[in-house]
């Protein structure tokens, strides 16, 4: 049997480089689910206002960012504001920008359905017991939300972390193009490394996502309790 | 701000239509195995068939922590070293049936899961048989119930399609680079990009809150 790539892998610094295009997809999903998470929490707790006018605002903003594809945002911030006011973007600030756009989005889909699931009887009960506004939220419906909120919000991070090997799209050197080169290097000495290459590439996404979502199901089971 | 050259939109609208109705068609091709393998996959982890069980819980892991573009570059350009050789299309729709198998089973699972036991106790002591308890009382009520869920599946899968130019076929997001490449026409190009991915994804989302409405009054399920 031919080599399959994995011999290649142990070549020169070819592993740790692969190493270090995953650091760089993780590091734009990090830096978009940091800011993701307290614009979402803004815009979900406004979403749940009664003001017509805020509320038409953002579910124009919720719906086109959540209907395209997050690709197509990518093209859009990359390719079309570049050309549109004549500014430069690099790839990677690019991503930065659609990646926050977007969690935000979903992140505050996520407050706005935990803040509707809490019943009503929970602030009529609390008023009742002669609790101010704030206290209320303070001592009842906060945590609550919060424990609810948990576990959707790690899974953003999961989710986060897949969507950003988009950015090999628009030309940012992450963990799928230095597969790439590394195939392309050689094409002479083993023509079969994408297959080991790819899966390897394919296990380290695995790795980095699944303890995260393990975590997200244990907190899952433990708020049922 | 500049003006729109319309000359160039209407010059190239058919390629985008053709662009569309590719996606359009592997789409709909993926989501069609996708639902067949989330199916199967639930009917399994339901009944816990011994040892295939275990496979498809390895399956739903792998295939929900991996990213779809990941998948794509695997089947498309590692398993044909191994022997396994597809063209684009087939690899697109098997792209789509592997990552939407486990999210559609996920679905179907938590919606049999919902119905409650007592449902399918008073069918056998009715005398209905295992197959008939899962025909006519456990599934209607399950699809009643994962039905929201499916239909997020179904937005989710079609916009994943976005990706597959990397496995050389022509659709939207293709043509749409093809064109900036070309000829420089940014907005141009990526006006109709939003349109026609708009044109295949609000019928689908439309229909879909139709449907969830009719669901519930129908007063299926919880």
């Amino acid at each position: 049997m031919p080599d399959l790539g994995f011999e290649v892998l142990l070549k020169g610094r070819n592993f740790a480089r692969i190493l270090e295009g995953l650091g760089i997809a993780l590091r734009v999903s990090m830096i978009s689910v940091a800011m993701s998470i307290p614009f979402g929490i803004l815009l979900g707790i406004l979403a749940a206002w009664k003001n017509i006018f805020a509320r038409a605002v953002i579910r124009c903003y919720l719906e086109f960012v959540r209907i395209m594809p997050q690709l197509v945002l990518l093209f859009l911030v990359y390719f079309g504001t570049t050309r549109a006011f004549g500014w430069n973007l690099s790839g990677e600030v690019a991503s930065i920008i659609v990646f926050t756009l977007w969690g935000t989005a979903e992140m505050s889909d996520l407050v706005r359905g935990a803040l509707i699931s809490i019943p009503a009887h929970q602030y009529e009960s609390a008023f009742s017991l002669g609790l101010t506004k704030s206290q209320v939220y303070q001592y009842v419906i906060l945590p609550q939300t919060v424990r609810r909120l948990l576990p959707l919000s790690i899974n953003l991070i999961t989710r986060m972390i897949k969507t950003t090997s988009l950015i090999l799209m628009i030309g940012v050197v992450e963990v799928l193009k230095v597969a790439q080169q590394i195939i392309e290097a050689n094409r002479m000495s083993s023509p079969n490394a994408a297959f080991g290459i790819y899966l390897t590439v394919f296990a380290l996404y695995f790795l980095a996502c699944w303890p995260i979502s393990l975590f997200a199901k244990y907190l899952e089971k433990r708020q049922v309790c | 701000m500049m003006l729109l050259n319309w000359e160039f939109i209407a010059k190239y609208l058919p390629l985008y239509q053709k662009a569309a109705y590719l996606t359009a068609k592997i789409g709909f091709a993926g989501i069609i195995a996708a639902v067949a393998v989330g199916l199967i996959c639930a009917f399994v982890q339901y009944y816990k068939i011994p040892v295939v069980n275990k496979f498809v819980s390895v399956y739903i892991e792998l295939s929900r922590n991996t990213p779809l573009l990941v998948q794509l570059f695997f089947i498309y350009y590692g398993l044909p070293k191994i022997g396994i050789k597809t063209n684009s299309e087939v690899c697109g729709v098997a792209g789509l049936a592997f990552l939407g198998g486990s999210y559609m089973s996920e679905a179907f699972r938590s919606g049999i899961e919902a119905v409650e036991p007592i449902q399918e106790e008073s069918a056998y002591s009715l005398g209905l048989n295992k197959f008939q308890t899962m025909r006519y009382v456990i599934l209607p009520q399950a699809f009643a119930i994962s039905f929201p869920a499916f239909m997020a599946n179904v937005i989710f899968l079609m916009k994943e399609t976005s990706v597959f130019s990397v496995i050389s076929l022509m659709d939207l997001m293709f043509t749409a680079k093809d064109l900036i490449g070309l000829y420089y026409k940014t907005t141009e190009s990526l006006l109709l990009l939003v349109v026609f991915y708009m044109l295949i994804l609000l019928p689908i989302s439309a229909l879909g809150s139709i449907l969830e409405r009719k669901l519930r009054r129908a007063g299926f399920g919880i």
